[in-house]
């Protein structure tokens, strides 16, 4: 049997075991926040975060995350009270048609959260690895920008 | 068809020992690690009915060792990992500047060194600063283990010499006997970020005594089937003057090692062209 913690929560998997991460937070856990984009690990639609770190969970077994600990968009905030980010990207339009949000939001938390240098460039770079088909680069660096700011006061 | 879970059989080790005595009694399971490609050929269900043999609980894979003569990096090394290490960035700049340009944050906290290298894609992008290195990758199978030159494991297009049985434990990386004069890595790709290379090069020199040089060592990848070290370029330039006349020359010898094709991602023409143009730029010292 497979042990995740997801979103601080412990849970028991009894699926396949090569059941992709993607999948079983979909699927079986009812987490749909995550959005699968490509299924190739292009473009950074599925990232949620294992021990804290991004990564694309369509290419993730989920037998590889068996005892580590998982967090996806639902982790961040609930429509009532936003968290810091989701309120930077509510203020600043960083969501357009909204397939990429999700894993956006996931991989500048990491940013943010790493307490490294958070400017324009770090933040691009931090990000490049999240495609956004509306190209809304611009306002989503923006966002992150305002979030981190925020988030020093 | 996409990937079929229930059809797979996940075989767990939980030591290096477990690992190879698992693969011998299961020699047909695909070894797997950080999983970045495989999983891309899976999602297509390519790989539907394989056992995998799963590598990420092999824990003396993942340590990077620094010794006397030069750091041992485990196999389950990640990009991320490597990047971030102060004797890597200090004594191995290449490397860790190839593996910042390998997809980007998610694949480089998932892809591993190991794994890198027993793909054997032609446009690998730690190859060619591995090559210039000459980093040494250890292999370790049921009848013990063996050394092999990185330019050495590749067989051709996703091809190793790996041996039945062999998983790579390690790659050891020796610290160069005097510190390189200059040294530069450069990627080509369609964009900055998550690209694949059209074209990848990595260059280290050392001048010697009276102005000549006393050794370039340099390598491209995806410019032939595996990554090639410009040999012919490379004893060309041996105690010469580094001038446009010889470095014209000796951009003229590129060919003698490496011979790109057209694909997908680019052609035969531009990928000769550019290739010679960081060379060029790489000897004149104009390659930052």
């Amino acid at each position: 049997m497979i042990k995740l913690t997801v979103n601080g929560k412990k849970i028991s998997f009894k699926g396949a075991p090569f059941k992709r991460l993607i999948d079983a937070l979909r699927e079986d856990l009812a987490l749909t926040g995550t959005k699968e984009g490509c299924g190739e690990g292009e473009c950074g639609a599925c990232t949620v975060l294992l021990d804290g770190e991004p990564v694309n969970s369509c290419l993730i077994p989920v037998c590889q995350a068996d005892g580590r600990k998982i967090e996806t968009v639902e982790s961040l905030g609930v429509p009532e009270k936003l968290s810091k980010l989701q309120a930077g990207f509510l203020a600043c339009g960083g969501a357009q048609c909204g397939i990429c949000t999700p894993g956006m939001l996931m991989t500048a938390h990491a940013h943010v959260r790493s307490k490294g240098k958070c400017d324009d460039k770090s933040i691009r770079t931090a990000l490049s690895g999240n495609l956004c088909r509306c190209t809304g680069y611009q306002d989503i660096v923006k966002s992150v920008l305002k979030a981190a700011k925020g988030g020093k006061k | 068809m996409r990937g079929d879970a229930k059809s797979m059989t996940v075989l767990s080790p939980r030591s290096a020992a477990e690992a190879v005595k698992a693969y011998a009694k299961s020699p047909a399971a695909l070894p797997f690690a950080g999983g970045t490609d495989v999983m891309v050929g899976w999602n297509m269900g390519q790989l539907n009915g394989r056992a995998v043999l799963d590598l990420s609980r092999v824990a003396e894979w993942k340590k990077i060792t620094v010794v006397s003569d030069g750091v041992d990096l485990g196999s389950l090394v990640t990009h991320a990992q490597i990047q971030a290490h102060p004797v890597l960035k200090k004594r191995f700049p290449l490397l860790t500047a190839a593996c910042a340009t390998v997809g980007a944050a998610q694949i480089q906290n998932r892809g591993t060194i190991g794994g890198n290298i027993a793909n054997a894609s032609p446009a690998g992008d730690t190859f060619p600063a591995l090559a210039v290195y000459e980093a040494t990758v250890r292999a370790v199978g049921p009848k013990g283990r063996r050394g092999v030159p990185l330019v050495e494991i590749f067989a051709g297009v996703k091809k190793t010499t790996l041996k039945p049985g062999e998983l790579i434990e390690a790659i050891f990386l020796p610290f160069p006997d005097k510190t390189p004069t200059r040294g530069a890595f450069r990627k080509v790709g369609t964009r900055a970020a998550q690209a694949i290379s059209k074209t990848v090069f990595a260059g280290l020199l050392w001048n010697g005594k009276g102005g000549v040089l006393e050794e370039a060592r340099l390598a491209f990848g995806s410019m032939a089937p595996t990554v090639r070290r410009l040999h012919a370029v490379e004893r060309f330039l041996r105690g010469r003057r580094l001038n446009d006349v010889s470095i014209t020359a000796a951009a003229e010898l590129l060919t003698n090692d490496v011979s790109p094709i057209d694909d997908i991602r680019s052609t035969r023409e531009y990928r000769l062209r550019v290739s010679r143009n960081i060379l060029m730029a790489f000897l004149k010292g104009e390659l930052k």
